[in-house]
C-alpha cells in the first residue's frame, strides 16, 4: 500500500476509535497521523523506538499500531472503554506495540533522551522518534531535556514538532506564544528543519540529513489540526470532542 | 560511624563492576549524594542532568525502557517533590526499573533547614502503586539493599541520609526485602522504627533494659510493602506500641502501621515524628532532640 492510503486508513481508524468511544482528541491525532504513519511505515528500522509524547494522540498510534498487526483492528473501536487494552493515553504495559506510556504532557523528550543515551552507551545503530505537540513546548520539562541532548550530543534522537498552533483553550499565540519553534531548538543546539508535516517525502528527506547530523535534530512540521476531515482542519472545537453518527459518516465519506 | 549516603556512594562504585547495565544520574549533587564515586569510576555510565529533576526522572525511565538499571540520584525533597510527577507516570506507571535512591531525607538535612528538609517523601513515594519503598538504618543495611535494588526488576525508592550515625549492624548481616528486624523480645513495648531512628530506638531499649524494662525495636527498613504479619505479632505480644520515624507523622512509618492494625488487629499508637510541621535549620542532632525523636523521648514515651 501507499503512504498516502495507509493513512487514509490510520484517519478513518482514528475517527472510528473517537466515534465508538464518544470520547478523545480527534484533532492532533489527525494531525500527526502523516508523520505517524511515515515513521511506522517508512523509516522504522528494527530495534528503533517511538514516544508519542503528546499522548492525547493515542488513536493515531493505535491506528498505525493495528495496521502493523500488533492486535487486530476490531479492537480499535474497543478504545477508552473499561476493560480495553487501548486507554486513554498510551500505555506501555496494556498495548502491544507501545514503546512508552505518556499522557502527562512534557515528558516524552526526557524519555527519549535517556534511550539515545542507551543506545549509543550500546554501540546499537538504532534511531529514537519523539513526537511532541506544540502546546506541550510550554512544558519546562521539554527545555531541560532539549539541553540534555545536546549535551550528550545525542544524534541519533530525531524529534518531530506537531506544529498545528492549536491548542485546548485556543491558538498557541492567544494562550502562551511558543514560537519560534525551529529557532529555540537551534538555540538549545539542535539540528533544526521546517517542513510540511503533510507531506511524505519531505518528512522522509528531513529524517535523511537528520540522520546525517552530528547533534540532535529537530523537524518542525507544520500540520493542520484536523487534517483530512473539512469541517475539523484548523478548529480548536475539534481538540478534544467525538463526532455524532451524522458528523462521523460525512467525514468517513470525505476521506 | 558512616551516613547511608556515604555508603549508597560506596556500594554503587562497587557493584558497578559487576552489574555492567548499572547507570547513574544526578542533578549538579554528585558531591553530596556521593554518587561521585561511581562517576570516578565508570565516567562512562554517569550522566550529570544539571539541575533539571523532571528531566533527571526522566531520563532514567528512557534509559531502563533500553534496557539499562538507573539510579537516580538528588536530594529527596526535589526528587519526590519536583519530580513527583515524572515518578508516578513515567516511571511507576509502566513499572519501570527505575531506582530512585534519594539522600538528605528527613530534619537530619541540619542547617541547610526546612527548603531542604523532605519530610512528606515516604507519604508520596508509598501512596504511587508499583513503588517499593525504603528507609535503611545503617551502612550495612544500605549495602545489602543496594545489591538488592539492583536485581529487583522495578521501582524503587532508597531513602538515604546526610549524617554519620551508629552502625546497628555487623558487615554481612542478611535482610529481606519486606521482612522488619526485630530486636530483643520485650514485652512492655514496641518501638516500631526506620532510618536514622533505629539506632536511638536502640539506645532507649538499652537504657530501658537497664532500668528493668524490657522492649523490643523493630527496623522497618522496607515501608511498601510494610511487615504486616510482623506488626501483628508485636502487636498481639507487646503492651505499648510507638512509632518513630524522621518524618512527618502524617503519610510515613507510622500511618503505614496504623493501617494495618487498623485493618487487622485495632490497638492504639503513638506515633513519634515530626508533628505535621516543617523543619528548621539547626544541626542535624539539635534538631532531632527539637523534634522529640531522640533515645530520651522514646523513653518517656514507655515509662
Amino acid at each position: 500500500m501507499e503512504l498516502t492510503e495507509i493513512a487514509r486508513e490510520v484517519r478513518k481508524d482514528i475517527l472510528l476509535q473517537v466515534y465508538s468511544a464518544q470520547s478523545g482528541h480527534p484533532g492532533g491525532a489527525l494531525s500527526c497521523a502523516d508523520l505517524l504513519t511515515s515513521i511506522y511505515f517508512d523509516l522504522i528500522n528494527e530495534g528503533d523506538k517511538v514516544v508519542l509524547s503528546k499522548g492525547h494522540a493515542s488513536p493515531a498510534l493505535y491506528a498505525v499500531l493495528a495496521e502493523k498487526g500488533f492486535f487486530p483492528k476490531e479492537e480499535l473501536t474497543t478504545f477508552r472503554k473499561i476493560n480495553s487494552h487501548l486507554q486513554g493515553h498510551p500505555s506501555l504495559l496494556k498495548t502491544n506495540g507501545v514503546d512508552a506510556s505518556s499522557g502527562s504532557l512534557g515528558q516524552g523528550l526526557s524519555i527519549a533522551n535517556g534511550m539515545a543515551l542507551a543506545f549509543k552507551m550500546d554501540n546499537k545503530p538504532n534511531t529514537v522518534y519523539a513526537i511532541l505537540g506544540d502546546g506541550e513546548l510550554q512544558e519546562g520539562q521539554i527545555w531541560e531535556a532539549a539541553m540534555t541532548a545536546n549535551q550528550y550530543r545525542l544524534n541519533n534522537l530525531i524529534v518531530f514538532v506537531d506544529y498545528n498552533k492549536l491548542q485546548i483553550d485556543g491558538s498557541n499565540d492567544e494562550v502562551m506564544q511558543v514560537a519560534p519553534v525551529k529557532e529555540k531548538f537551534e538555540a538549545f543546539g539542535f539540528f533544526a528543519q521546517e517542513i510540511d508535516g503533510h507531506n511524505f517525502e519531505a518528512i522522509r528527506e528531513a529524517v535523511m540529513k537528520a540522520k546525517a547530523q552530528e547533534k540532535p535534530s529537530v523537524i518542525v512540521a507544520n500540520t493542520i489540526k484536523g487534517k483530512g476531515v473539512l469541517f475539523m482542519e484548523n478548529q480548536v472545537s475539534w481538540h478534544g470532542k467525538a463526532p455524532n453518527k451524522e458528523q462521523y459518516e460525512k467525514a468517513v465519506k470525505e476521506l | 560511624m558512616i551516613s547511608t549516603r556515604e555508603a549508597y556512594g560506596k556500594a554503587l562504585a562497587e557493584l558497578g563492576e559487576k552489574y555492567k547495565d548499572v547507570v547513574v544520574l544526578d542533578a549538579d549533587l554528585a558531591e553530596a549524594t556521593k554518587t561521585i564515586e561511581f562517576k570516578k569510576k565508570f565516567p562512562d555510565r554517569f550522566f550529570d542532568i544539571g539541575i533539571a529533576e523532571q528531566d533527571l526522572i526522566g531520563t532514567a525511565a528512557g534509559l531502563s525502557l533500553a534496557g539499562k538499571i538507573p539510579f537516580a540520584s538528588t536530594f529527596a525533597v526535589f526528587a519526590t517533590g519536583r519530580a513527583y510527577d515524572q515518578i508516578r507516570n513515567a516511571v511507576a506507571y509502566s513499572k519501570l526499573n527505575v531506582k530512585i535512591a534519594a539522600t538528605h531525607a528527613g530534619i537530619t538535612v541540619g542547617e541547610d533547614g526546612a527548603s531542604h528538609q523532605a519530610l512528606e517523601d515516604l507519604a508520596l513515594m508509598r501512596a504511587v502503586p508499583n513503588m517499593v519503598v525504603c528507609s535503611p538504618s545503617d551502612g550495612t543495611q544500605t549495602r545489602w539493599l543496594m545489591e538488592e535494588a539492583i536485581k529487583y526488576k522495578g521501582p524503587m525508592y532508597l531513602r538515604l541520609t546526610r549524617p554519620n550515625t551508629e552502625e546497628v549492624y555487623s558487615s554481612g548481616t542478611n535482610f529481606e526485602i519486606g521482612k522488619g528486624i526485630q530486636h530483643g523480645e520485650g514485652t512492655a513495648a514496641t518501638i516500631f522504627a526506620t532510618g536514622v531512628t533505629v539506632s536511638e530506638a536502640l539506645k532507649a531499649q538499652k537504657i530501658l533494659h537497664d532500668g528493668g524494662i524490657d522492649i523490643r525495636v523493630v527496623d522497618m527498613h522496607t515501608i511498601k510493602p510494610i511487615d504486616e504479619e510482623l506488626i501483628i505479632k508485636c502487636a498481639k505480644e507487646t503492651e505499648k506500641l510507638i512509632t518513630i520515624e524522621d518524618h512527618n507523622i502524617i503519610g510515613g512509618l507510622g500511618s503505614a502501621v496504623c493501617e494495618v492494625l487498623c485493618d487487622k488487629y485495632p490497638k492504639q499508637v503513638t506515633r513519634m515524628g515530626i508533628n505535621d510541621e516543617f523543619g528548621q535549620s539547626g544541626k542535624w542532632n539539635e534538631l532531632m532532640d527539637y523534634y522529640k525523636i531522640t533515645a530520651e523521648h522514646i523513653i518517656k514515651n514507655v515509662i
